[in-house]
Formats: C-alpha cells, sequence, structure tokens
C-alpha cells in the first residue's frame, strides 16, 4: 500500500501549498495596509512607491519591466533606507517575505504533483483527470507568477496569484477529486505527455495574462468613474494602463503559440492515432478552437483602432472564460459525448 | 493580422494596411459600379470586418458542441430526433445536426478567408518593397529619440566606425559622410528584425495551406463505422458500413477491396483497486487480405495502434456486448438465432438494444431493453450491473407483437423500435409482460407468441475505417503557421542610428534606436553597444 502513502503525502503537500497561500496573501495583504500608510504621508510619488518605482534611474525608469526589483529592493534596504518613509521600506519587507512564502508554497505544491505521479502504479505523468490537470495548472500560474517576478516588478500580482492558488486548490480538492488509478487505454500515448503538457502550460500562462486584463479593465472603469483613483486603494498601487496591457499580452504572446502547439498540432496529430481523424468536432475540439478563434481576436484587437485597451482586455477575458469552460464545463455538461470526457 | 501596434512612428506611407481601419469603413457608400465594388472589399478586408468574423466563426461553432452531430455520432443525432419531434426539422432546416458543412458556418470561413487574401496580398506588397528599401536616414536630432546614448571616445573616426561596426552585425547598414577633413560626420543607419513581417505573413498565409489540406482530405477522403460481432467478417464496400461519411467527391470505387475477419477480442477487466471494474488493455484479432487474391495476414488491433491497409486505417474504438438470441415459434420452429448488438450506455456496459423478429408468426415481434453483464437487483436501484464484465449476463426486456413497420420502406435504426402498429404483450394478469433472461434460461411468451432464449454472450467491436488523403498538408500548414506566429510575436524589428563626428584626436558617437515592435524597449540593447564602442582595446 506504499501507492496510498504517495497519494496521502500528496495530498497533505496539496493542503500545505494551499495553506501556504493563504499565508502568502495575508503577508501581501499586510503589505498592503502599510503601502497605504505610506501612501497617505506624502512621498514625492505616494501612488508608486517602493519596490516597483521608487527607485528611479533615468531613461529605464519609463519601463519598470526591465529593472530586476532585487535591484530596487536592495536600493530600498541599503542606501535608500534612510531617506524612504518607514511604512514604505515596511512594505517592501513583507512583500519579499510574501514571496519566499509563495515560493515555499509551490515547492509544495511541486511535490504534491511528484507524489501524485509516482503514486500511480505504473508510474505514469500526473495529468490523467481534471483534478491532476488543474493540480499542474494552477502550479504553472504560481511558478510563471514567481519566475516573473524575479526578473520585473509584478507586485501587484501577488495578491491575485495567491488568492487565485486557494480558490482553485480548494476546488479541485472539493469538487474534482480523483483518487489515483492506472490510465485508461485511450490515454496510454506518448502524445499525452505532449499534447496535455502544453495545454497545460498554456492554459496557466493565459490566466496569468487574464488577471492583468482583469485589473485593466478594473482600473480603467475606476479611474473613469471617480476621475482618478485614490492613492490608498490597491489599483492605484497596480501599475499604468499600458503596462498592465503590455504584461497581459507577453501573457498572451507567449501562451497562444503554446495552445496553437497543443490544440492544433499535438492534438489532431494524436486523435488521428487514437480515433483515426484529425479533426473531428468533438466537443472539446469545437471549443479548443473557439478558444483559438478568440485570442487570435484578441491578438488583432490589440492593433486595431478602437479596439485597443479596454475591448481587447475583454476578449482576452471572453478567450479565458472559454478556455476554462471548455475544460471544466465540456466535462460535467457534455460528458457522456465527448471523446475527451476521461476522470 | 497581427499589426504592429501603437503610436508607431513608422511613417505613413509604410505602414501595411489591413484594408483601411480608420475613416474608410464609415464613409458613406459611394454610387458608382467600380466604386461600390471598391468599397465592399475595402469593407470586407478591413480589420473591424475580420475581427467580426473571428467572433461570428466562434459564436457559429457553439451550437455543433451542443447539439448532436451527424459527423460526429449519427446514433446520437437519431435516437436526438426521435426524442424532440417539433424541434427536429426546425434544426434539420437550419442545418444544426451538422454545423459545421452548414451554409451559413461555411459563409463565416469563405469571407474570412476572402478578407485573409485581402490582408495578405498588399501587405506582401508592401513587405516585398520594405525589403529592398534601404533603412532610412539617420536622423537630424537623434538626442529627441526615446534611447539615446552619447559618448567620447580617445580613437579616429575609422576606428571608432569600426567598433561600432562590430556592435552592429547582424543588422542591414547605410553609410553616409560628409564634412570636411578632420571634421567629418559618418553616419550609419541599421535596421534587423525584417523577419516579423515574414513570420506574419506565413502565419496567415499556412491558414490557407491548411484549409486547402482540409477541404482535400474532407473532400476525397471517407470514414466509416462498423460494429462487427466476433467471428464475423467485414468487406470494404458501402452496404458494410453502419455509417458512411464520404467527401463529396469520394465515390465507391475508392474503396480498397480488403476485406477481414475479427477473430477474437480481449479485454482485461480490473479486479480489485480502484479501477475495479474498468476496461483495460483491449484488442481485438483481424485476419485480414488486402485484396481478393492476396495472403491471409493477421494483426492485433489497439487503442491508438491501428491497422493500416493501403491508405485505409482501421480503429479499435469501443467494444460491447451482442448477447445470441433464439427465437421459436410456438411450434419449436426457430424463426430468429444470432447475436444482437447491444451499445453500452455508460462505463458499466449496461446496455441498450432492439431486438426484431419479423418472420416471427402469428405475430411480428419486437423486444426492447437493456443488457446487464453482471445483474443485481436492489429495491432501491432497481436492476443494475455491478461489473462490466460478463459475469451474471441478463438481459432484461420489453416484449412487443404486432407490426414492426418494416416493409413501408421507410429506413428504420436497428437501435429503436418503431411502436405505432405494435403493442405490449401482455401477461395472463392483464400487466405488461417483462421478459427477464439469464444465460441458457427460455422465456415463453403468452397467446402461442413463441419462446425467446438466451444462448450465450458474443462480443462485437466498434470499428472505424477511414482513410485522411493530405493529413500531412494540413500538418504541414498548421506547423509553418506556428513558425510563423513564433516569428511574428517575437522577432523585434529595431532601427540602431549612429552619428560619428571627428573632432581633434577625439571622436563623438551619438547612439539612438527605435524598436518597432509593440512596447519594446532598445535601452539594453543601446547599453551594450555603447559598452562595446567604449571598451579598451
Amino acid at each position: 500500500m506504499n501507492n496510498n502513502l504517495q497519494e496521502i503525502l500528496s495530498n497533505w503537500a496539496t493542503m500545505a501549498a494551499a495553506a501556504g497561500y493563504f499565508v502568502a496573501l495575508l503577508v501581501h495583504l499586510a503589505e498592503w495596509a502599510s503601502r497605504r500608510e505610506a501612501a497617505v504621508t506624502p512621498t514625492e510619488q505616494p501612488v508608486l512607491a517602493g519596490v516597483g518605482a521608487a527607485a528611479t534611474d533615468g531613461a529605464d525608469a519609463v519601463d519598470g519591466e526591465t529593472r530586476g526589483p532585487r535591484g530596487s529592493s536592495d536600493a530600498v534596504d541599503g542606501s535608500g533606507a534612510d531617506t524612504l518613509p518607514p511604512a514604505v521600506a515596511k512594505a517592501s519587507r513583507l512583500f519579499r517575505l510574501g514571496v519566499r512564502v509563495t515560493w515555499v508554497a509551490a515547492v509544495a505544491h511541486l511535490a504534491a504533483v511528484v507524489l501524485r505521479s509516482l503514486a500511480a502504479e505504473p508510474v505514469r505523468v500526473p495529468w490523467g483527470n481534471m483534478y491532476e490537470f488543474t493540480l499542474t495548472s494552477t502550479l504553472v500560474v504560481a511558478l510563471g507568477y514567481l519566475l516573473v517576478e524575479r526578473r520585473s516588478d509584478v507586485s501587484w500580482l501577488a495578491p491575485v496569484v495567491n488568492g487565485f492558488n486557494i480558490i482553485t486548490l480548494m476546488a479541485a480538492m472539493l469538487l474534482l477529486y480523483t483518487p489515483v488509478t492506472d490510465l485508461q487505454d485511450a490515454l496510454r500515448s506518448p502524445w499525452l505527455v505532449i499534447h496535455v503538457f502544453a495545454a497545460i502550460i498554456a492554459t496557466g500562462a493565459f490566466t496569468l495574462g487574464g488577471m492583468a486584463s482583469a485589473l485593466y479593465i478594473l482600473k480603467e472603469n475606476r479611474a473613469e468613474k471617480l476621475g482618478g483613483l485614490s492613492p490608498r486603494s490597491y489599483l492605484a498601487r497596480v501599475p499604468s494602463l499600458e503596462r498592465l496591457d503590455r504584461f497581459a499580452y507577453r501573457a498572451h504572446a507567449f501562451a497562444f503559440p503554446v495552445w496553437t502547439f497543443a490544440a492544433l498540432i499535438t492534438g489532431p496529430i494524436w486523435a488521428q492515432a487514437a480515433w483515426g481523424r484529425y479533426w473531428g468536432w468533438d466537443p472539446k475540439e469545437v471549443w479548443a478552437f473557439i478558444t483559438w478563434v478568440v485570442y487570435a481576436a484578441y491578438l488583432h484587437a490589440r492593433a486595431t483602432a478602437g479596439w485597443k485597451g479596454k475591448a481587447a482586455a475583454i476578449i482576452a477575458l471572453i478567450g479565458l472564460a472559454t478556455l476554462w469552460f471548455n475544460f471544466v464545463g465540456i466535462n460535467f455538461f457534455f460528458g457522456s459525448g465527448s471523446q475527451h470526457s476521461y476522470a | 493580422m497581427i499589426r504592429r501596434s501603437k503610436k508607431n512612428d513608422v511613417p505613413a506611407a509604410e505602414t501595411p494596411r489591413y484594408g483601411l481601419d480608420d475613416g474608410a469603413a464609415d464613409a458613406p457608400m459611394p454610387l458608382a459600379p467600380l466604386e461600390l465594388l471598391r468599397w465592399a472589399w475595402r469593407q470586407l478586408t478591413s480589420m473591424r470586418t475580420a475581427l467580426l468574423l473571428l467572433f461570428l466563426l466562434a459564436l457559429a461553432s457553439i451550437p455543433g458542441s451542443v447539439v448532436p452531430q451527424e459527423g460526429v455520432d449519427p446514433i446520437r443525432v437519431s435516437r436526438w430526433r426521435e426524442q424532440h419531434e417539433t424541434l427536429a426539422p426546425i434544426y434539420e432546416r437550419l442545418g444544426l445536426f451538422s454545423v459545421y458543412d452548414s451554409v451559413w458556418f461555411s459563409a463565416i470561413y469563405i469571407l474570412l478567408m476572402i478578407s485573409l487574401v485581402g490582408c495578405i496580398l498588399p501587405r506582401t506588397k508592401v513587405y516585398w518593397r520594405a525589403l529592398r528599401a534601404k533603412p532610412p536616414a539617420v536622423p537630424r536630432r537623434l538626442e529627441r529619440l526615446g534611447d539615446y546614448r552619447r559618448l567620447e571616445v580617445a580613437e579616429d573616426l575609422a576606428a571608432a566606425e569600426a567598433r561600432v561596426r562590430d556592435g552592429l552585425s547582424g543588422y542591414r547598414l547605410v553609410r553616409s559622410e560628409s564634412g570636411p577633413a578632420g571634421a567629418r560626420v559618418v553616419e550609419l543607419s541599421a535596421e534587423k528584425g525584417y523577419l516579423r513581417e515574414a513570420g506574419n505573413l506565413l502565419f496567415h498565409v499556412s491558414i490557407l495551406i491548411v484549409l486547402v489540406g482540409v477541404a482535400v482530405g474532407s473532400l476525397f477522403g471517407f470514414r466509416g463505422g462498423v460494429i462487427v460481432v466476433t467471428g464475423n467478417s467485414f468487406a470494404n464496400t458501402l452496404s458494410q458500413y453502419d455509417d458512411l461519411n464520404p467527401g463529396s467527391l469520394f465515390e465507391a470505387d475508392d474503396l480498397a477491396p480488403f476485406s477481414f475477419t475479427v477473430k477474437d477480442f480481449d479485454v482485461t477487466f480490473v479486479r480489485e483497486g480502484r479501477s475495479a471494474g474498468q476496461a483495460r488493455n483491449f484488442s481485438a484479432e483481424i485476419e485480414y487480405r488486402e485484396s481478393p487474391d492476396s495472403e491471409l495476414e493477421t494483426e492485433r488491433i489497439r487503442v491508438n495502434h491501428p491497422l493500416k491497409i493501403n491508405g485505409t486505417d482501421v480503429f479499435l474504438i469501443g467494444h460491447g456486448y451482442a448477447p445470441v438470441v433464439t427465437v421459436r415459434s410456438a411450434t419449436g420452429a426457430v424463426v430468429f438465432t444470432g447475436p444482437v448488438v447491444f451499445l453500452p450506455e455508460d462505463s458499466t456496459f449496461r446496455s441498450f438494444g432492439v431486438i426484431k423478429i419479423p418472420d416471427a408468426a402469428p405475430q411480428q415481434l419486437g423486444f426492447e431493453g437493456e443488457f446487464y453483464p453482471t445483474y443485481a437487483f436492489t429495491m432501491e436501484t432497481g436492476p443494475f450491473t455491478v461489473l462490466p464484465d460478463a459475469k451474471n449476463p441478463v438481459l432484461s426486456l420489453t416484449a412487443w407483437a404486432g407490426d414492426l413497420g418494416l416493409d413501408d420502406g421507410t429506413p428504420q435504426s436497428v437501435y429503436s423500435l418503431r411502436k405505432e402498429g405494435l403493442d405490449r404483450i401482455l401477461k395472463a394478469d392483464g400487466k405488461p409482460m417483462r421478459v427477464d433472461l439469464a444465460l441458457g434460461k427460455t422465456v415463453t411468451l403468452p397467446d402461442q407468441l413463441g419462446t425467446i432464449t438466451l444462448d450465450r454472450v458474443d462480443r462485437f467491436v466498434k470499428l472505424q475505417i477511414s482513410k485522411s488523403p493530405a493529413s500531412w498538408v494540413a500538418l504541414l500548414g498548421v506547423s509553418l503557421a506556428l513558425l510563423g506566429l513564433l516569428g511574428s510575436l517575437f522577432i523585434r524589428p529595431r532601427r540602431v542610428w549612429a552619428r560619428l563626428r571627428e573632432e581633434d584626436e577625439q571622436t563623438t558617437v551619438e547612439l539612438a534606436g527605435l524598436d518597432r515592435s509593440a512596447g519594446g524597449n532598445l535601452a539594453e540593447e543601446l547599453d551594450s553597444l555603447a559598452r562595446q564602442v567604449e571598451e579598451k582595446r
């Protein structure tokens, strides 16, 4: 019953990861609180004070994304410590702490995925059902955020990613949980590894991009309604609309080719081998196609007068909705009619 | 088309136009025929129309995932038709049972493709010109560009220029020189990243390639399904298929003249653990001939491992039970004997089927009901099957007598009973009769209608036989599309300008750059170029 042990350990690791994300979320909320405090104390740049734009260095300040937060937080800890208001320094420390906690959670999360794979007899990739798909794609979201965080300032994303992962992991545990079993015949193919993994990566990246697009819409709406943002609000800490849009674009530009590869190249190759047709308008295929078309529209809209900005962001969110509907909805609503109804 | 976005600093003449986005689409409709045509073309090829068509395409795909499709699962379609008598003709008229062949779906993607061509052609022309054009001259005031560096190097002009050129390897360069000796000025214009637009064009052309591949495949290919009970044979002719989806240009003569027999079917049902009851490793042994006079060959086929015969593939896509029943008349004469296919309804292999006995006398007989591989019964659940394995097989049927309606010429599904001319067979107490048959058991029907026996249980395999010509064209197309996509998303077209001014023994170097991709930033490149120029040798 060794396998059961690994499965139980995997579940514990998942719970630990969710708890970790929760702690990280709390830390980031505390960080937010101290930033509100800082915002009340007049500083030169009340809105973006702190990790992001506190350190101004000439031309680069135009594009905060190329500067590592490491550099800027060094500035905060080092030379800047005297000059920065204490609340800002505290907020930066809390932010770094939050990131570390997220790293710990992500490591536990990774352990959960690996153990899940080891628990199966024979050992297999952990992408055989919806629970495992969700477990892995939330890991991609967390790791994607953490890796981007090493290179650029995405402190605004921290509460969103942690919050999303808690909710999604809990939902997966409660609604989608499936005990470890061996793979069905239909899934015994090397294409499982390639096709599903690519789909998971794309899902994670689209989700990250969607978070930026959602914040874009919120921020623009709020700014429009109030004629400006209170420096105390969370949305004021979110970067400029232009940067949000650029972040969203980069995430989508990464995810779209991966999705093309998953849904339109490896999917058909496998379908040809398993079902004798490379494209059969199975509900899952239909929705994968819809998702692809909507994201193609997003990339076009972003470059079209009258569609830039908010309209493009809305299209991105529609794309995300079709993506998740395809994953969850199809299995629940059309389960019996789809050849993809695994789990 | 993924156009380079925002402000672009690109001179208007060079900007590739996807139709005319701004203004033109809103212009009032002109009246002259040629103008009208031109206006219509602009409307169609404008980016707004393309976006609209993309959304329409996405929306139009949805019904095909909700309503059962002829091309996907014809059995479900016919069942659906029976259940929805009023809606079915309306759906039929709207083409909702074959969305992806319907007029309206085709109209959308054909318009989209025309719009695509209307985008590719002018842009190719623009790109062709841009490829041969020289990088634009150095702007007079470089410091006005976003990314600007100015350095002084203690070298003569030629040496400094060599360094700048080194740093700009891979760029297309244009040089101009002016000024008198001792105060010469050299200007370098450099550009790279031409492949971005090439990628963009490749992506869009590839979509057309994919479409051609898919079109050829669906015109000349075919896909058919057949259920074969183990021990039975199949010859590749039209009449042997249960359902067939031939392409419009596919002809019956194109069917390869092979035949095969399903020798046996093997399945392991997991006995313990969590997957208990699930079918694993199912495979069928096929004995086949490529043509009537060729050698007999044998192969085992499994899921993911089809049998390939001369360009035609035979796939094992499902399996199930075919109870063998014998029906005798009251006098004992056999009126029917043979396997009857019962289609699995879920993963427990509770299966549904219909037995029609047109030769029964005095009345035709019909049976409809469930097959339970391992029968069990509780008051709460009613009958159910414990395992998908046939450990205690039971047929539980309702019995009908009368006219099966087979003689009036209208085609009937073998999986449904037309009950207009039939009456439930009643027991002596007047209640409807239910026939429950365990293995080897016989039930006698009242009123001298006869007997029915469950002799044994055979298995059937569901095979898909298909030919997808030109699938490699579609694969090539989509792979090229991915390649083009990567180019159009990740290649950064950029320009760098350098102005070198000779002053005494020194050279002043001014560098500036422009990243023409969305939200790009050349700061790092310029920094490294500046380092390279300044670096001590």
